[in-house]
């Protein structure tokens, strides 16, 4: 594992008490809370993101999602550090007009997941800390998942949480949608109905034992008509 | 070099701002794809600009490197930054590590498998990774170490070993694959990249496997088993593996040393891959979940039932000990295979 773990996380709450002297440098990163989940279904994908962003003990704003549309198709969720966040996305937007404009075409899903990795990979040595999940529909019309981590290596799946709460969410999601480890269970595939309540109940539980998430919940559902937008409340406290 | 067109890591130039933060992003300088640009890949490499030249614009360092300063004032660092002690940047997020892979030589080609858990410090990240990679038909790669560097390691070797095959006509040996991919981690030594792979392939002299460590190691053998579960594939791969296995028996070799390394790892687990490379390429066997595996390995031992009617016997015989009958025992773990892996 890494050297790093000597310093300490930037960002999450610090102990109050006196350990030696400690060499403070200064970080360029700092962690501001939220988190991501995206589910695919058969012909839809959904992804939703809280929107608190957070520093320490400080809330900065209640009202910063972290949902991107980057295509009719594809939603970005991005969480970790903001100031990374926005740049990537900025920077994916630019190579999103890049291939449009010298392929005539836009991009499809799998193709953004193949160009963010090499993205994120191209910081290998001072990565962007950005946990960030692509949801959105493949060239067949179904819905797909892929997920990063920070340097860049994803993977497609059906459903994933990332973000501060992750930890937390990802069980719930493993064995509502992934029937793990469940034994007499009928797999039924997931409707759209069934998927978006899911989705509203993990964030609220997910509101009520990490700091980190709360406020409100922006969900954004991906079909073939297009993406539509919906805002939940969550716990503010 | 291939990743220095990919992480813009020959840019240093004595009069450019080295402002710690101004990393330039993105791929394409110019609307051109880089490779373009550059020269054609060689296999010359002057030792000496390797000792003047880091890749590392300010990154991660191994701590194993800071401690020796003596050794790090002969390497240029970039205009800007303090010679006296290197500025590594602490991540705040640690990477994906731990697994279980092997291979092994046998008369029917070569067999690999690996199991399919990425942890991420104490997170299982993802209980479903691929960790034995195809680069072509005829070689395949387990991957052990950053999950990040080992599937772009193996994109950049699958892209050069192409190139090679275009332009030379044929198919490079597995040795020089080996070879090809240890000289291309070599600018990268010393930093925190982690790539230990193990190549398996069938070349024009019959089947081979090499192991490359993004430290510089560089062996060919005839069996190896790589990552944190390796010390328990070991010994079941020692006492099985021969020469003239069948392919049956071979699968069922490897799939059982992946099986108990995964009993024993924490950081391994889920699933299993195995893959068999001959004459004829890669082929794969379906990814077999190891929980049913555990079950089964209980019924047939019938173990908790079997202690059972052990202490029932004996306190029936009469008592035994001073405690008079009153049997003291350590509880017992029902279904503890999967759950506590």
């Amino acid at each position: 594992m890494l050297s790093s773990q000597s310093y300490q996380d930037p960002g999450k709450m610090k102990d109050y008490h006196y350990s030696g002297p400690v060499e403070h440098r200064f970080s360029p990163y700092s962690f501001n809370g939220g988190t991501v989940l995206a589910v695919a279904g058969e012909d839809f994908a959904i992804v939703a993101s809280d929107t608190r962003l957070s520093e320490g003990y400080s809330i900065h704003s209640r009202d910063s999602p972290k949902c991107y549309k980057l295509t009719d198709t594809t939603v970005i969720g991005c969480s970790g550090f903001h100031g990374d966040c926005l740049t990537l996305t900025k920077i994916i937007d630019a190579r999103l007009k890049m291939y449009k404009h010298s392929n005539n075409k836009t991009m499809t899903s799998n193709a953004i997941a193949a160009m963010l990795s090499t993205i994120l990979y191209g910081r290998r040595f001072f990565p962007y800390y950005v946990y960030n999940i692509i949801g959105g529909l493949d060239e067949h019309g179904k819905g797909a998942v892929y997920s990063f981590d920070p340097v860049g290596s994803y993977q497609r799946d059906t459903y994933k949480a990332g973000g501060s709460a992750s930890a937390m969410l990802q069980p719930l999601l493993d064995n509502q949608i992934g029937f793990k480890n469940m034994e007499g269970v009928q797999h039924i595939p997931l409707s759209q109905e069934r998927a978006v309540q899911l989705v509203k109940d993990v964030f609220i539980s997910a509101a009520e034992r990490d700091v980190y998430t709360g406020d409100a919940l922006r969900l954004c559902i991906i079909t073939k008509e297009g993406i539509n937008e919906q805002t939940v409340p969550l716990r503010k406290d | 070099m291939a990743l220095q067109d990919l992480c813009h890591l020959q840019e240093v130039f004595p009069d450019t701002d080295c402002s710690p933060f101004g990393t330039r992003t993105g791929y394409y300088d110019d609307g051109f794809p880089a490779s373009s640009r550059s020269p054609l890949f060689n296999f010359f490499i002057p030792a000496a600009e390797f000792l003047q030249e880091s890749p590392l614009q300010f990154g991660q360092v191994s701590s194993a490197f800071t401690s020796q300063d003596h050794l790090l004032s002969s390497l240029s660092w970039p205009p800007g930054l303090p010679q006296d002690s290197p500025q590594p940047v602490p991540l705040p997020f640690p990477m994906s590590h731990g697994t279980t892979t092997l291979a092994f030589l046998f008369q029917g080609g070569v067999l690999a498998a690996a199991d399919t858990r990425s942890s991420c410090s104490g997170l299982v990240a993802c209980p479903s990774s691929q960790k034995v990679l195809p680069i072509h038909s005829h070689l395949v790669g387990t991957t052990s170490g950053t999950s990040a560097d080992c599937a772009l390691w193996k994109r950049i070797l699958a892209r050069e070993l192409r190139l090679y095959q275009l332009r030379h006509g044929r198919r490079l040996s597995t040795g020089g694959a080996a070879k090809l991919m240890s000289h291309m981690l070599h600018p990268f030594k010393g930093s925190e990249l982690c790539v230990a792979a193990t190549l398996c392939g069938w070349d024009a002299s019959g089947p081979s496997l090499f192991y490359v460590c993004s430290d510089g190691t560089r062996l060919q053998g005839a069996l190896f088993s790589v990552g944190s579960g390796s010390p328990y594939a070991y010994s079941i791969l020692d006492q099985g593996v021969r020469w003239d296995l069948t392919l049956q028996e071979a699968t069922s070799i490897a799939r059982e040393a992946v099986y108990r390394a995964t009993h024993r790892d924490a950081w391994s687990g889920n699933c299993v891959d195995v893959f068999h490379v001959s004459s004829a390429g890669w082929r794969r066997r379906g990814r077999e979940d190891l929980r049913e595996e555990y079950y089964r390995e209980r019924d047939r031992q019938g173990g908790e039932d079997l202690r059972e009617e052990y202490y029932r016997e004996r306190d029936r015989r009469g008592g035994g000990g001073p405690e008079g009958g009153v049997l003291q025992r350590e509880g017992q773990t029902r279904g503890g295979g999967p759950e506590t892996e």
